[in-house]
């Protein structure tokens, strides 16, 4: 109350009116300035897939051309590199996406033993940094004498990927209301069929956002992959390797190919976000015009119990 | 009780229930209730919050399982039957509908269960909506529809069914005042159209006593009257129905005299001659007279002489528009309300004022004699 007084005062001081007319102003300027440093680098490498390099280094400005474009999958040991970077993202997004909802419903829906310490472990991988990751995974393959490869890198992604899917998941399911599977059942749905039909529905916008935000992460991933790929070349351990030698400009074409994919799949997580916030509104709202005289009534009764 | 009398041409019982309880760890929810339920019955459970209402009709859904005793729906025993084996539909508080199907969708939602072809779900979904005035609404969202036509899609889900037994918990809870008025009619309309029997829960008397053929007054998981709302609005059984019930000016007395023509000695005041069953002499009891049957009168003037009479002091005075609402308080610590219609405004202008010392006086037929429920709990 005290506080608010005084900032309301002191907003009516000449100067103080003068300084947020200023900051006002500059505002705007600041935010162009953040969001320009974060979107340079990715508008320097759109720009510089259309460059014309005579060396192996595509530094500097060249002349304009769409021949890398045209060519864009021209490099074979590119291209297979992108294929096995979707096909491995692709494989470990589904299965996370399977064994992180079952994992979040199980966290959510069922007390057992061990089911508090699981949701604090369950962010771990989240918080560890990948390196350790990575060389932890290689050290245990290689006491298991395990082949490396690409099933060890989907393992590898799969441990990673599903804590974020669990922990999405698991936020849409707190908020789930529980009479909706009863009214299922109440209809006459079997267990099963109150999941297919009523659940899962209602919890596929978190499903598909935690996977999509799996995706993204795995496709680019470069630490952990580094540790476990063996001779597998996935499409960031190519650009690695390609980087010592000069980056191909195709290179860029396929980064910003990625790039223009990943803002389609952040469009998707934000469409699922709002058809999930459009289905929580069906909940009734209370009137606070009938609130209070329900509120009087129970306070006359409870006088009465005494 | 009034429950056992059935209706001269009624059905047998719909939902019995027989020596039910049920805990919650140590919690005593729902304590050793029996009930039987009238089929094509209105029958409403009436009660404050944690009172066991919707507990017990969980139990008659198949969300609870009794911890003792048997639930019994048309003759037959549904232990252990979960709640999609069993013939009855819920409405819930909170609607429940599910917002990712249409309006039909989710009136046909049980009808697709139980395996109905699907020309005659649609034609039978599209029936009830009508029934509920909401036909135009079908291919609509939940989310697209106000508060109380989410509510009639909730009941047409539930009916188009044709359940044994409907159950609803507190389905207009949520609702502004006046469309709850307007739905409370409709939803009676309703249950006489198809026959069903009804089992309502919810915490406003009024609702209980405008829509219910019977009304069953729980507290603390026990129920403590069930009969039709007349007898439950006049002859309350105990003093927590009284309270619960209206405004109830409980006068504490004594059991004189049992029996029909038997006697009290009112605590603030002289001893009544009055009805008295049910209980024995020495019994704490209360004497129940309604706010409107009161007359108020200054202590000098003759008015309600040879009735009988307590002495209070006018605490305050309140304009209702067609009544006027006055607290006394009589020695001891009693509030009393007395309602005097407004009539004619020099009547009105006559009445005692705050501070005022007053005779409130009663014809004994409309005294009424009621088990101290509130003090032995």
């Amino acid at each position: 109350m005290e506080a608010a007084s005084i900032h309301n005062e002191g907003g009516a001081s000449p100067f103080k009116r003068a300084s947020r007319a200023i900051g006002d102003k500059l505002l705007p300027i600041f935010a162009g300035l953040a969001i320009l440093y974060m979107l340079i680098p990715i508008v320097v490498i759109a720009v510089f897939s259309f460059n014309d390099p005579q060396g192996r280094y595509n530094f500097e400005w060249v002349g304009f051309t769409t021949e890398h474009w045209a060519n864009a999958f021209g490099i074979p040991e590119l291209t297979s590199s992108l294929v096995t970077s979707l096909q491995l993202a692709a494989v470990a997004t589904v299965i996370s996406a399977v064994l992180g909802t079952m994992i979040a419903i199980a966290l959510v829906r069922y007390e057992f033993y061990g089911r508090k310490p699981t949701n604090f472990l369950i962010v771990i991988p989240l918080a560890t940094p990948e390196v350790v990751i990575g060389a932890g995974l290689l050290s245990m393959f290689i006491s298991f004498s395990f082949p490396l490869g690409f099933v060890t890198l989907l393992i590898a992604h799969v441990m990673f990927c599903i804590s974020f899917v669990v922990v999405v998941v698991r936020s849409r399911l707190i908020g789930f209301d529980r009479s909706l599977e009863e009214a299922a059942r109440d209809l006459g749905a079997t267990p099963a069929q109150t999941f297919r039909l009523v659940t899962l529905p209602l919890i596929a916008p978190g499903i598909i956002s935690g996977s999509l935000l799996a995706f993204a992460l795995l496709i680019d991933d470069f630490v952990i992959s580094n540790f476990n790929s063996g001779t597998t070349v996935t499409f960031p351990l190519y650009i690695f390797g390609a980087s010592q030698r000069g980056i191909p400009v195709e290179v860029n074409v396929i980064a910003t190919i990625l790039i223009l994919v990943a803002l389609a799949a952040m469009a998707i997580v934000l469409w699922q976000q709002y058809r999930a916030d459009k289905m929580a509104k069906v909940e009734p709202e209370p009137d606070p015009m009938q609130e209070h005289p329900r509120e009087s009534r129970k306070h006359a009764v409870t006088k009465q119990t005494p | 009780m009034a429950a056992k009398t059935e209706k001269p041409g009624g059905s047998s019982n719909s939902v019995h229930l027989r020596a039910v309880t049920k805990k919650f760890d140590e919690f005593v929810a729902v304590d050793d209730l029996s009930l039987e339920i009238p089929g094509g019955n209105f029958f409403t459970l009436l009660g404050p919050s944690g009172c066991g209402k919707t507990t017990t009709l969980r139990m008659i859904a198949g969300f609870e399982q009794p911890t003792t005793g048997e639930v019994l729906i048309e003759g037959s025993n549904v232990a252990g039957l979960p709640a999609h084996q069993r013939p009855t539909n819920t409405v819930f508080q909170s609607y429940a509908l599910f917002p990712h199907l249409t309006v039909l969708e989710n009136v046909e939602f049980g009808l697709k269960r139980s395996g109905v072809k699907k020309d005659e779900s649609r034609s039978r979904a599209t029936e009830e909506l009508e029934r509920v005035g909401l036909a135009s609404e079908s291919s609509k969202k939940p989310a697209q529809l106000s508060g109380g036509q989410q509510q009639r899609v909730a009941l047409a889900r539930a009916l188009v069914n044709r359940p044994k037994v409907l159950l609803l918990d507190e389905p207009l809870g949520a609702l502004d005042l006046k469309l709850r008025k307007g739905l409370q009619i409709e939803l009676k309309r309703i249950q006489q159209e198809v026959g069903i029997t009804f089992v309502y829960v919810t915490h406003d008397q009024e609702e209980a006593l405008t829509m219910s053929d019977q009304i069953a007054v729980m507290n603390v998981g026990r129920v403590e009257q069930v009969a039709d709302p007349e007898t439950v609005y006049d002859r309350p059984a105990t003093s927590f129905v009284a309270g619960f019930i209206g405004v109830s000016n409980l006068m504490p007395a004594q059991v004189v005299k049992a029996g029909d023509g038997g006697e009290v000695k009112l605590e603030a005041g002289p001893a009544v001659v009055g009805s008295v069953e049910g209980l024995a002499p020495g019994d704490s009891c209360h004497a129940i007279v309604r706010p409107e049957k009161l007359l108020i009168n200054d202590r000098a003037s003759g008015i309600g002489d040879g009735l009988p009479s307590v002495d209070g002091v006018v605490e305050s005075s309140l304009y209702l528009g067609t009544a006027t609402q006055i607290l006394v308080r009589l020695p001891g610590e009693v509030p009393m309300t007395v309602l005097v219609p407004n009539v004619n405004e020099r009547e009105r202008d006559a009445l005692p004022e705050a501070g005022a010392e007053v005779k409130l006086a009663w014809d004994p037929e409309n005294m009424h004699v009621v088990r101290d429920t509130t003090i032995v709990k």
